[in-house]
C-alpha cells in the first residue's frame, strides 16, 4: 500500500508540466479541440508530443513507444489533462493501441502502430450503429468474405472525428447465423478507401464531433481483420474496458475547480457578501473536492490493477461513472456561480469565466452516454463484477 | 502509487477475517448488546493474544509497532464485524494517544499493560454542547493543587468509558480555548467518578461520567499542561480514519449480504438480482464501497507515514459519513421487509451507522475542513 508517486514519477511530471507550459501560448486556457483552430492545434501538439517520443509513452519500444510504466503513464495523461492540452488521439492510443498488442497479428502491429507512435494519423471508432446503441452486440454492418479480402455495407454513428480521420477500427458482422455475440468480427480500414462517406452530426451545443459513416460495398484487404473470425466481440470488449478508465476526468476536475475557487473567491453573493463565505458555496465545493478524490483513486485502482497485469472490469466501469457524473456536477456547479451571467456562453458579452461552463453543461450531456452509458455501466458492474444472474 | 496490500497486510486481513467469523458472530454480536459489561473478557484476551491491541504500540513497549496502514485493514475487518467491546477506545484512540502524548514512564507502564490487554482506555470529551472543537470543553474543569490536580464536572458520550480501566479526560485549565485545555489520565475505579448509560440507537456503550472532586496526581497529566487541544486534534485525526476504516468494511459487508440475498430471494418466477432496478441499486453500492475503501485507506496511509493527513483525512470522513449511511439504506431497500426485522442482521450494521457518521466530525465539519483547505 502506497498512495504516492515514486520520486521519479514526480520527477517527469514535473519535466512534463514544465515542457508543456513552454509549449502552450501564454494566456493558455484550452481550446475548442472541435473548432478548426483547435485540430490545427492538436496536429501542432501531437507531433511535437511523437518527437519528445511521450505521444506513445507506455507502448512497446519496437512500435514507437517507451515501454513506460503504467504509473508513469497515468503521470502524463494527468498533466495533459490538467493542462488542457490537445494532441492525443485517444481512440488510437488508449484504445487500438493495447488491443492490437494482445489480439494483433506482428505484421498489424508493425504497420499500423508506429504512424500513431509518430502523430500521422488519426483514428475513430466504428461501433454503434443507428438501430444498435447499448445493445451493441445487435449490430447489423454486414461484412462478406471474398476471394482477396471483404467487403462491408452498411453504417456506423456517432464516430467521433470520422472527418478528420485517416483509419477506422470498427465491428462487422461476418456470421449471419450464429447467434448475435459470436457472429462480430474486429476490423480496420482505410477512411479513404472508396464507398466510405462520412455525413456530419452537429451536437446540441452547436458542435461538429460526431458524424455517420456509411460503407457502401467497400471492399477492404484479407489483413483487415484482427484477431479471429467471428471473434471480434471478445476483442471489442477488451477495448471499451482501455477506453472506461481513465485519469483524465479527475485531473480536469481538479482544474476545473480551481478555476472556480478563483472565481469565487472574486463574487460577491446576492446578498453582499463575499461568495466564498456563504455556506452553501463552501459545501458545494467541499462536495466537489470529495468527487474529485473519489475518481482520481479509483482511476489509479485501475491502473494499478492493469500494471500488475490484473484486468479491470468493474473498476473501470466505477471509475467511468464517477468520472463522467463528476464533470456534469462541475459544469453545473460553474454555470449557477455565474448567477444570471451563467447563462451567458463563449464570445457573449460580461460571459464569467469565458462562457465555459454553460458550453459544458451541453457538450457534458454526452459523457455519461458516450462510451456504455452510465446504466450500461452499472449492468457490467452488477453481471460481470458482482455475479448477479443477466436478466 | 500502490493500490494493492502487502503480504503482512494480506496476512492480517485474512488471519482477522478467520478468526472473527469463528469468534464473532452475529449472535455473539446480538448478545453483547444485551449484556451488562458489553463484551466477554474471554474475546478481550484473545484479541490481546493476536496481538490487535498493541498493533501499532512500538516494540520497546512490546507492541507490534506496525503503521497505521495495517491498524486500518484490521479495522475494516472488526468494523465489517462489529467486533464488541473497548477495541477502538484503546488500540486507536488509547495508544495514538499515548504515543504521540505520554512521558517516558507512561509510555513504558501504560503502553505495554495496553498491548498486553490489561488496560482498556476511553476518550472523555464532550460536554453539554458536544461538538468536536475546543470551545466545546467548558464546564470540565482542573484545579491545580500542591501534590496535584483536582477534577470537576460532567462528560458526555464517553465511548466504552463503562468499559475502560483508564479516562483520558479533557479539563479546561486556562481560558484561551485552544491553548486551556489539559488531558489527564484518571482511573474509572476512582470513588468519585460515576458513570451512567446514555443509550443510544447504535449500541454503541455510550456513558456519562461525573467526576466530582476527583484528586490526581501531577503524574496523570498528558503531554503538557493547557497543550491538550493540539494532541486531540491529532487523536481525532486518527479516530476520524479508524472510523472511515471500519465502515469502509462494513460497506463491503453489506454489499457482499445483499449480492447473496438478491441472488437467492425468487420473485416473478426469478431471482430479483436479475432486476435492472436491483442491479442498479448493487452497482450503486458496490462503487460508493470502492471509492469510499480508497479513501479510508489513502488517509491510513498518510496518517502511518506521518505526513499531514489533514486533507485526506477530511476527504474520507466527508465522504464515507454520506456513502456509509447510503449504502445501508440501498442494503435495506433491497431486501425489502425482511430486513426491516429485529431478527434479520442488517440492523445491527445500519443502526452503528449512526455512531460511525458522527464520531470525530460528521460531513459537514469536515467539509469545512475541506474548503479551508481550499483557501475559501
Amino acid at each position: 500500500m502506497r498512495y504516492a508517486f515514486t520520486a521519479e514519477e514526480e520527477e517527469f511530471r514535473g519535466e512534463v508540466r514544465d515542457w508543456l507550459t513552454a509549449q502552450l501560448p501564454d494566456d493558455w486556457n484550452g481550446i475548442d479541440e472541435d473548432s478548426e483552430e483547435g485540430w490545427k492545434l492538436t496536429l501542432e501538439m501531437r507531433h511535437k508530443l511523437a518527437d519528445k517520443g511521450w505521444l506513445t509513452l507506455a507502448w512497446p519500444t519496437e512500435y514507437g513507444g517507451q515501454g513506460a510504466s503504467f504509473m508513469k503513464q497515468v503521470v502524463f495523461n494527468e498533466e495533459m489533462a490538467y493542462s488542457r492540452c490537445p494532441g492525443i488521439d485517444g481512440s488510437a492510443i488508449k484504445m487500438l493501441g493495447p488491443t492490437l498488442m494482445i489480439h494483433g497479428s506482428e505484421e498489424q502491429r508493425r504497420t499500423l502502430l508506429p504512424p500513431v507512435a509518430r502523430g500521422e494519423v488519426e483514428w475513430c471508432q466504428g461501433y454503434s450503429e443507428p438501430d444498435s446503441g447499448s445493445d451493441l452486440a445487435s449490430l447489423q454492418l454486414r461484412v462478406d468474405e471474398t476471394d482477396d479480402g471483404w467487403v462491408v455495407n452498411g453504417s456506423k454513428i456517432w464516430t467521433s472525428m470520422a472527418h478528420r480521420s485517416d483509419w477506422i477500427f470498427f465491428l462487422g458482422r461476418t456470421n449471419q447465423d450464429a447467434p448475435k455475440h459470436r457472429g462480430i468480427s474486429f476490423f480496420v480500414a482505410d477512411m479513404r478507401t472508396p464507398g466510405i462517406e462520412v455525413r456530419p452530426i452537429v451536437n446540441m451545443a452547436g458542435t461538429h464531433h460526431f458524424n455517420q459513416t456509411i460503407f457502401e460495398n467497400v471492399h477492404i484487404p484479407k489483413d483487415a481483420l484482427v484477431g479471429e473470425r467471428d471473434r471480434g466481440w471478445y476483442i471489442g470488449a477488451t477495448l471499451l474496458d482501455f477506453e472506461r478508465s481513465g485519469v483524465q476526468y479527475s485531473a480536469n476536475g481538479r482544474r476545473i475547480l480551481g478555476e472556480l475557487i478563483d472565481f469565487a473567491k472574486q463574487q460577491t453573493g446576492p446578498d453582499g457578501q463575499p461568495m466564498f463565505e456563504d455556506p452553501q458555496v463552501r459545501r458545494q465545493f467541499a462536495e466537489l473536492d470529495v468527487d474529485i478524490e473519489c475518481a482520481r483513486l479509483v482511476a489509479y485502482e485501475v491502473a494499478w490493477m492493469q500494471s500488475v497485469g490484473q484486468v479491470p472490469n468493474k473498476e473501470a466501469s466505477a471509475s467511468k461513472i464517477l468520472g463522467t457524473q463528476l464533470m456534469q456536477k462541475l459544469a453545473r456547479f460553474g454555470t449557477e456561480l455565474g448567477g444570471m451571467y451563467g447563462m451567458l456562453g463563449p464570445g457573449s458579452e460580461y460571459a464569467p469565466i469565458d462562457g465555459k461552463y454553460p458550453k459544458m453543461q451541453l457538450t457534458s450531456v454526452s459523457s455519461t452516454i458516450a462510451a456504455g452509458t452510465t446504466e450500461i455501466n452499472k449492468g457490467i458492474i452488477a453481471s460481470r463484477g458482482l455475479g448477479l444472474p443477466r436478466g | 502509487m500502490d493500490i494493492g496490500l502487502s503480504e503482512t497486510q494480506q496476512l492480517i486481513r485474512n488471519s482477522a477475517r478467520e478468526f472473527l467469523e469463528e469468534n464473532c458472530d452475529t449472535q455473539y454480536v446480538r448478545a453483547m448488546e444485551e449484556d451488562e459489561v458489553g463484551h466477554t473478557e474471554e474475546l478481550w484476551d484473545q484479541v490481546a493474544e493476536l496481538g490487535w491491541l498493541g498493533l501499532t504500540v512500538p516494540e520497546e513497549y512490546g507492541g507490534a509497532g506496525m503503521s497505521f496502514s495495517e491498524l486500518a485493514i484490521l479495522l475494516e475487518e472488526t468494523g465489517a464485524a462489529m467486533l464488541p467491546g473497548p477495541f477502538f477506545s484503546t488500540a486507536v484512540i488509547g495508544a495514538e494517544a499515548l504515543k504521540l502524548a505520554g512521558s517516558d514512564e507512561q509510555k513504558s507502564d501504560l503502553l505495554a499493560k495496553l498491548a498486553e490487554g490489561k488496560l482498556k482506555t476511553a476518550l472523555a470529551f464532550h460536554e453539554i454542547g458536544a461538538a468536536w472543537t475546543a470551545e466545546s470543553v467548558s464546564e470540565m474543569t482542573a484545579t491545580e493543587t500542591e501534590d496535584g490536580w483536582i477534577l470537576n464536572g460532567e462528560k458526555r458520550f464517553v465511548q466504552d468509558g463503562a468499559a475502560a480501566d483508564m479516562l483520558i479526560v479533557a479539563a479546561r485549565t486556562g481560558e484561551d480555548a485552544e491553548n486551556g485545555i489539559t488531558l489527564f489520565l484518571v482511573e474509572t475505579d476512582n470513588a468519585n467518578v460515576d458513570s451512567r448509560e446514555l443509550k443510544t440507537t447504535s449500541s454503541d456503550r455510550m456513558s456519562v461520567m461525573s467526576f466530582g472532586e476527583v484528586s490526581v496526581p501531577k503524574a496523570s497529566v498528558l503531554g503538557e499542561v493547557n497543550g491538550g487541544w493540539g494532541i486531540l486534534e491529532k487523536v481525532f485525526q486518527y479516530g476520524a480514519a479508524g472510523k472511515c476504516a471500519e465502515m469502509a468494511g462494513a460497506g463491503q459487508k453489506m454489499l457482499d449480504t445483499t449480492v447473496d440475498y438478491v441472488q437467492n430471494r425468487v420473485q416473478f418466477g426469478r431471482p430479483i438480482g436479475s432486476f435492472q432496478a436491483i442491479q442498479h441499486h448493487a452497482a450503486d453500492m458496490a462503487i460508493e464501497v470502492q471509492a469510499g475503501r480508497q479513501l479510508a485507506r489513502q488517509a491510513a496511509w498518510f496518517l502511518g507515514e506521518g505526513l499531514d493527513a489533514t486533507r485526506q483525512v477530511a476527504l474520507a470522513k466527508a465522504y464515507l459519513s454520506e456513502a456509509y449511511p447510503r449504502v445501508c439504506a440501498t442494503a435495506h431497500q433491497c431486501h425489502g421487509a425482511i430486513g426491516y426485522t429485529h431478527e434479520y442482521d442488517l440492523h445491527l450494521w445500519t443502526r452503528r451507522a449512526t455512531g460511525q457518521r458522527l464520531a470525530f466530525g460528521d460531513t459537514k465539519l469536515h467539509q469545512e475542513t475541506l474548503a479551508d483547505s481550499a483557501g475559501l
